[in-house]
This record gives C-alpha cells, sequence and structure tokens, in this order.
C-alpha cells in the first residue's frame, strides 16, 4: 500500500530526513519509534504533504500512486489520514459542520453518495458512541477550548468519521492518562481491518500494550536503524534509545 | 516563505464582476462646487424653497470648514488630501423628464441592473422584494409602488418625495443628522441629488423587502445620496441597500447620509449589502465610502437594527449608530467588514443610550487580509437619565495571512451608575496550519476558507433577510477566491 524509498526532506534548510526506507501492506500495523528529534513527526507531515516539508530526493508510492506529487487534500481523499500531535483549533466552525464537509469532499471524489445533515448526524452519533466521546463537542468549534485529552479522542472520532485507508497517526497517546489512553487505542484498533494501515508513531512503548504492531521501526536521526516485531518496543522500554545512537557529527535542531 | 504562506498572502480579488462602465448620455453638473452648484441641483430637481435654503446654509457650514482645514482626520485610513473643485456633483442618464412605467427606462439602464443581477422587470422580480435603483444622482425605476401604496406606503426616490410630500420631507429632513454633524454630512447636504425616501404608515407591517441598489456609473463623479426612513407607531420595514460601481484608476466619493426614525412600537431593520469598486491589486483607484447613517428610536418600544456586510471600497468610513431615546428602545448594529489588497476600513458604531431602559447590541466581525487594514470603533454613551440601560459588545477579528491589520477602539462613556455593559473581542489568525489541518480533512484551501469565514460571520449573516444572507455568503467566496488552490 506504502512504500518509501530512500526518502530525503528538509524543513527551510535543515535535512531531517536522511534516506527512509518501509514499506506498509494493507492489514498492517506499523510503530515507528525514536528519540525526541529524531524526525517521526517530520515523516508524518511529509507523507500528509504539509507545507515546508520538502521531500528533496527519494520516492514516496501510495496504492501505486506517486504519492509526494498529490495536494494535501487529495492525499486526503485518496485515503490518507494524519492524526494530529498537535490538532489545530479552528475558531468558529462548529465540528460537526467541518467533518461533514471533509466527509462529503472525500465522498465526493470517489464519486460516493455525499450525506445530507441529518444522514450525516446519525452517523456522526453512531461513531461518537464508539469512541466515547461527550457528544457535545460536535456542536462546538473544531478543538476550540478541548482539553489535550479531548482533542486527542477528537482526532481517532475524525479518523472514524473518514474512514482512511492508510492512517498516520502522530503520538496519538502523548498527554493523555491511562483511561483516555485505552479508549484512544479502542478507537484506533476498530480501524484495523485487512484492508486499512496504519503508521503508528510514538515516543513510548505504553501505548503498544493496547494497539499492538506487526512491526516496530526505530528511527534515529533521520533514518531507521532497526527493524523487529513488537518485542523490539520492550527493548527499547527497558533500555532506552541511548544504544541505537550513532555518535552524531553535531547536533541538529529538528521541529519533530 | 513557505508555499501556503504565499498563498494565504496573495489572496486578494479575484477580479472585481461589477467593473464595466454603461456607455450612456449624462446630463452632467459643471466641474466643481460652489453655491452655483447647489443652486444648480435643487432648479434641476424644482425643488421647494425651504429645500434649497437648507442646502445652502449647509453648503455655507461646508465651506467654512473646509477653509479651516477642519476635514475629518481621527480615523485610522490614509489617503491624499482631496480635491473638492476637481469633482463632479451631479450626473444622471439622459431621460423623458418624467417616467411612466419601467418600458420607459433605457433598455441600456435595465440591461445594466440585469447585468448586476437585479432584475427590475417585475415579473422577473425577487419574490417579495420592492427595489428602487439610483443611476449617479438620480433614481431611475421604482418597482412595486402601487402594491405598497395599497397600504400606504409611500417608497419613492428622494427627489419625487419633495414633490409629493414635502411636509413629511421638511419635518424629517437632518432631524437626526443636521448638516452640521460633520464635514461629509454638510457636503451632502449641500449637493445631494437623490436617494430613497420611506414612510411606513401607522400600525402597517411593509409585506415587501424594499432594496434600493445604488451604481455609481460616470467617470470623476461623487454620489451623494440621501435616504430618510420613517416608520410611524407601531409600524415594521425592513430595507436593504446594494452598492457597485464601475472599475476605475481615480478615487471617487460617495458620501452619503441616511436617516431613520422610529415612532412608538416601531421597528426599523436596515441592511447593507456594500460591494464598491475596492481599488486594483496595488492599491489603485477605487470608493471613497464616507458615510453617515444614524437611527433615533424616537418613540418607546421601538426598535432600529443595522446589519452591514461590507466588502468594497478603498476606503470605508462609516459608523451606523442609534440614538436611543424612547425608553425601552433598543439598538442593534451587526457588522461584517473584509478588507484585502490594499482596503482600509475604519466602521463601527455609537450607541446613545437616553431612555430608560435602553438596550443595545454590537456584534462586529473584521476580517482582513493581504495588505488591508481594519479598525472596529464605537461608541456606547449612557446619559444620567438613562437607567438601566444595558450594552453588549462583541468585536472580533479574523486575519488571513500575515501583512495585514485589525485594531478595536472602543469608547465607552457611562453617566448614570445603573448601566450595565459587557464587552467581549477575540483575533484569530488562518494560518497555514489551520488550512493543512483542514486539506488533510479532505478539504480545498478555497471550500476551508470560506467554511472559516462562514463560521466567523454567521451571527451577523443570520441577521440578513434570507435572499441576501445567500448573495452576502457568495460576495464573501468570490472577495476572498484568489490565487490560492
Amino acid at each position: 500500500m506504502l512504500e518509501i524509498r530512500n526518502l530525503y526532506a528538509s524543513v527551510g534548510e535543515v535535512e531531517i530526513l536522511k534516506g527512509i526506507n518501509l514499506k506498509v501492506k494493507a492489514g498492517e500495523v506499523h510503530a515507528l519509534m525514536g528519540p525526541n528529534g529524531s524526525g517521526k513527526s517530520t515523516l508524518a507531515f511529509v507523507l500528509a504533504g504539509k507545507p515546508g516539508y520538502v521531500a528533496t530526493s527519494g520516492k514516496v508510492t501510495y496504492q501505486g500512486e506517486d504519492l509526494l506529487g498529490m495536494k494535501p487534500e487529495d492525499r486526503a481523499r485518496a485515503g490518507v489520514f494524519l492524526s494530529f500531535q498537535h490538532p489545530v483549533e479552528v475558531p468558529g466552525v462548529r465540528l460537526d459542520q467541518f467533518l461533514r464537509a471533509g466527509f462529503n469532499a472525500i465522498h465526493k471524489s470517489k464519486g460516493l453518495e455525499e450525506l445530507d445533515p441529518l444522514k450525516f448526524d446519525r452517523m456522526l452519533r453512531q461513531r461518537v458512541k464508539v469512541v466515547g466521546i461527550d457528544p457535545a463537542l460536535t456542536k462546538r468549534s473544531v478543538n476550540d477550548g478541548f482539553s489535550g485529552g479531548e482533542k486527542k479522542r477528537n482526532e481517532v472520532l475524525q479518523m472514524a468519521v473518514l474512514e482512511p485507508t492508510l492512517a498516520i497517526l502522530d503520538e496519538p497517546d502523548s498527554g493523555l492518562d491511562v483511561d483516555a489512553l485505552r479508549t484512544v487505542a479502542q478507537g484506533i484498533n476498530q480501524l484495523r481491518s485487512p484492508e486499512k494501515a496504519i503508521l503508528l508513531v510514538t515516543h513510548y512503548q505504553r501505548i503498544l500494550n493496547y494497539v499492538i504492531p506487526d512491526f516496530v521501526h526505530v528511527l534515529v536521526d533521520g533514518r531507521i536503524v532497526k527493524s523487529g516485531g513488537k518485542e523490539l518496543a520492550l527493548e527499547i522500554e527497558a533500555e532506552g534509545y541511548e544504544k541505537f545512537e550513532q555518535p552524531q557529527e553535531e547536533a541538529i535542531q529538528s521541529p519533530g | 516563505m513557505t508555499t501556503a504562506n504565499k498563498e494565504v498572502n496573495t489572496i486578494a480579488s479575484q477580479g472585481y464582476k461589477y467593473g464595466f462602465v454603461t456607455d450612456i448620455e449624462a446630463d452632467v453638473a459643471p466641474r466643481g462646487l460652489n453655491e452655483d452648484t447647489v443652486r444648480w441641483i435643487s432648479a434641476k430637481k424644482s425643488e421647494p424653497d425651504f429645500m434649497l435654503q437648507w442646502r445652502l446654509k449647509a453648503f455655507r457650514y461646508w465651506e467654512k470648514l473646509l477653509q479651516g482645514q477642519e476635514t475629518p482626520s481621527w480615523a485610522n485610513v490614509h489617503y491624499p488630501p482631496i480635491d473638492y473643485q476637481n469633482m463632479i456633483y451631479y450626473s444622471a442618464p439622459k431621460t423623458k423628464e418624467k417616467l411612466e412605467s419601467l418600458d420607459q427606462v433605457d433598455p441600456e439602464l435595465l440591461r445594466t441592473y440585469e447585468k448586476l443581477g437585479i432584475p427590475l422587470e417585475e415579473q422577473k422580480r425577487l419574490a417579495g422584494v420592492a427595489v428602487d435603483a439610483i443611476f449617479d444622482s438620480v433614481s431611475i425605476a421604482t418597482t412595486f409602488r402601487e402594491e405598497l401604496a395599497k397600504h400606504g406606503i409611500v417608497f419613492c426616490p428622494f427627489s419625487e418625495a419633495l414633490q409629493e410630500h414635502p411636509e413629511l420631507v421638511q419635518k424629517y429632513l437632518g432631524s437626526v443628522v443636521p448638516y452640521s454633524d460633520n464635514f461629509y454630512a454638510a457636503l451632502n447636504a449641500a449637493v445631494f441629488s437623490d436617494g430613497s425616501f420611506c414612510y411606513i404608515p401607522k400600525g402597517v407591517r411593509c409585506p415587501l423587502e424594499l432594496t434600493t441598489y445604488f451604481r455609481i456609473n460616470t467617470a470623476e463623479t461623487g454620489q451623494f445620496e440621501r435616504t430618510l426612513i420613517i416608520a410611524d407607531e407601531g409600524s415594521y420595514v425592513s430595507y436593504l441597500e446594494g452598492c457597485s460601481a464601475p472599475m476605475r484608476d481615480e478615487n471617487q466619493l460617495h458620501a452619503a447620509v441616511v436617516e431613520l426614525i422610529t415612532h412608538d412600537n416601531a421597528e426599523i431593520k436596515y441592511s447593507t449589502i456594500q460591494n464598491w469598486y475596492p481599488g486594483n491589486e496595488e492599491g489603485k483607484g477605487g470608493i471613497y465610502n464616507f458615510v453617515t447613517k444614524r437611527g433615533k428610536c424616537q418613540g418607546k418600544n421601538s426598535k432600529i437594527s443595522w446589519t452591514q456586510v461590507e466588502t468594497g471600497s478603498a476606503i470605508t468610513w462609516k459608523y451606523p449608530s442609534v440614538i436611543l431615546q424612547g425608553d425601552n428602545s433598543v439598538g442593534e448594529f451587526y457588522s461584517v467588514a473584509l478588507t484585502k489588497g490594499y482596503q482600509q476600513a475604519d466602521t463601527g458604531t455609537k450607541m446613545t443610550h437616553i431612555g430608560k431602559n435602553t438596550r443595545s447590541k454590537i456584534i462586529s466581525k473584521a476580517i482582513s487580509a493581504g495588505h488591508g487594514n481594519n479598525t472596529y470603533r464605537g461608541l456606547v454613551k449612557v446619559m444620567p437619565k438613562a437607567d438601566n440601560a444595558r450594552n453588549f459588545t462583541q468585536c472580533d477579528s479574523l486575519l488571513i495571512g500575515d501583512q495585514c491589520g485589525a485594531h478595536t477602539t472602543p469608547y465607552v462613556e457611562v453617566r448614570n451608575s445603573t448601566a450595565q455593559l459587557e464587552h467581549e473581542a477575540f483575533t484569530s489568525r488562518v494560518d497555514e496550519d489551520m488550512l493543512f489541518y483542514c486539506n488533510q480533512r479532505g478539504l480545498s484551501t478555497e471550500d476551508a476558507q470560506s467554511l472559516i469565514i462562514n463560521g466567523f460571520c454567521k451571527e451577523v449573516f443570520q441577521k440578513l433577510p434570507f435572499e441576501f444572507a445567500v448573495e452576502a455568503t457568495r460576495l464573501l467566496e468570490l472577495n476572498l477566491e484568489g490565487a490560492v488552490g
């Protein structure tokens, strides 16, 4: 489904990704772990097409298409979903209306039925239940005044509504207490299916107790230095990232 | 600068749709302004003598202000001095003396309004809307007059009201905005050429939306119209004005005056969709919109509500206000002001509480994009006898990109300790992160923007008559369509 070949990417003048190779097949869950500043969020943003995150060389194909050549909204319409580490507030735009606009844009591009407000509301209410967030949040402005936990759950709700084929989850666990972590993990697990794939970016092993990955990759200084099964995450939990880190020529500042 | 940032920054006019010129022969006053010009205009309209005398007083007052260089300079707008002698103060399309029906209106004029989306032929009308069409200095057609007359409603060009209802005009003209109110009000009083006049008799609820559509066509012409609306006891009227002008390189002046009067238990709802030519992307040309609008809730339990969507003009200088004189009267101001390119807007309201238990509400939404500069300026004044006066003010700003500006200048003057005033304000910025977040949910940048802007403005749009709420939404979308996506 997703194939990343020798991907280099920069933010501004700074090169963050230095040759990423990764293959994700339908039905798989890949966990991408790494210390702060290793390039995890940068990879997520490059895949989603965030302006300013520029792939300088390499190739990314998604369902046989050149992903990097697509506009961000076209990637979303093709089924690529990014759960933001820091969800953005959109004041004045009600969550349910925002989601319906996105849902219908995706459906329209696929030639599927667009839902009127009533039909959409029925579907949304059912998803709200599944994700376990307060239904009143859907009548409020997107993420505006939401708590940290509510924002994270809202990302999972949006994923449940938009039903992506490839979900890239950028630290969906950061800042959550155990209960919230469990509901977020449940929401993620519900997306698992033979047709869909998940790339789960995380700093801590904790969430992987609930979302069991098929593969774990360790990202250090813009490169995947080790790949393995779920036991690799436990190894990191026990020993930290230090042993994967090679001596560096200089400290690299990076936003992700 | 990143790509999206550039996109955000280059949101400019996608092209002004109403910028064409109508080729028609015009009857034009000699360039410049002196007493003779005032007399010329008054004679042109065969006005009663009281009108001419009032104009002349206004002119002399204005001249004094001009000589004393007392032109208003307190607003947060910047423009070179205006040469008042290098302007034309009256221009009218040459037509027959008096039109009996629409069939006699020059087809070229009808086509103009058709192009603007305002069909004047009654069979093609918008359901429930009566239109007065003002072209440069004169009214060219008013629809539905007979229908309105059945209810005793007078809705006609101002010049006609002067002939047919001089007593009403004399009684109310200048009673809310005296000619000495300010520089532009004095100028308007001296040279105003036409406008709409409306009288709703006691107990009548006007069955139609009344609309005036202002169009500036002739070059180097100022438009000075005057609107006077009187709602007698227990009556109700909803009135809407729309405006547009051709694209020209030189600036044109529009200095209008609007006066509203409500008697006991009456209500006037006044909406504006202002789309004057804003100038080009470098800020060349465009209309200077220097307007004085004020309503007086003269009677008890009366209500005046202003709703405005300001998207055009190079410079907007406008403060639709309400004098709350009658006890229990209510004043409202709902505003969306959009500035993009190099547009400047200094707009807001004045609520003057005089009567007891008077209430006012101010909702101002300012949107700035490109190099636009938007200022909210408002005054809430509570007089000593206004027991239990209440005001709620909310002024919000939305910034698109990082080259634009938004300023909020609320003034409060309270002389009664029972007054309750609330003020809320917030500013948000549409930045590339917000747009990317929307893109990531499948929305194009343009759809995302229109969603954000509509969300931001919805409290105001809800106040517009239904047909025009749709138009206002489209207008904003059109204005913000740019080099994006």
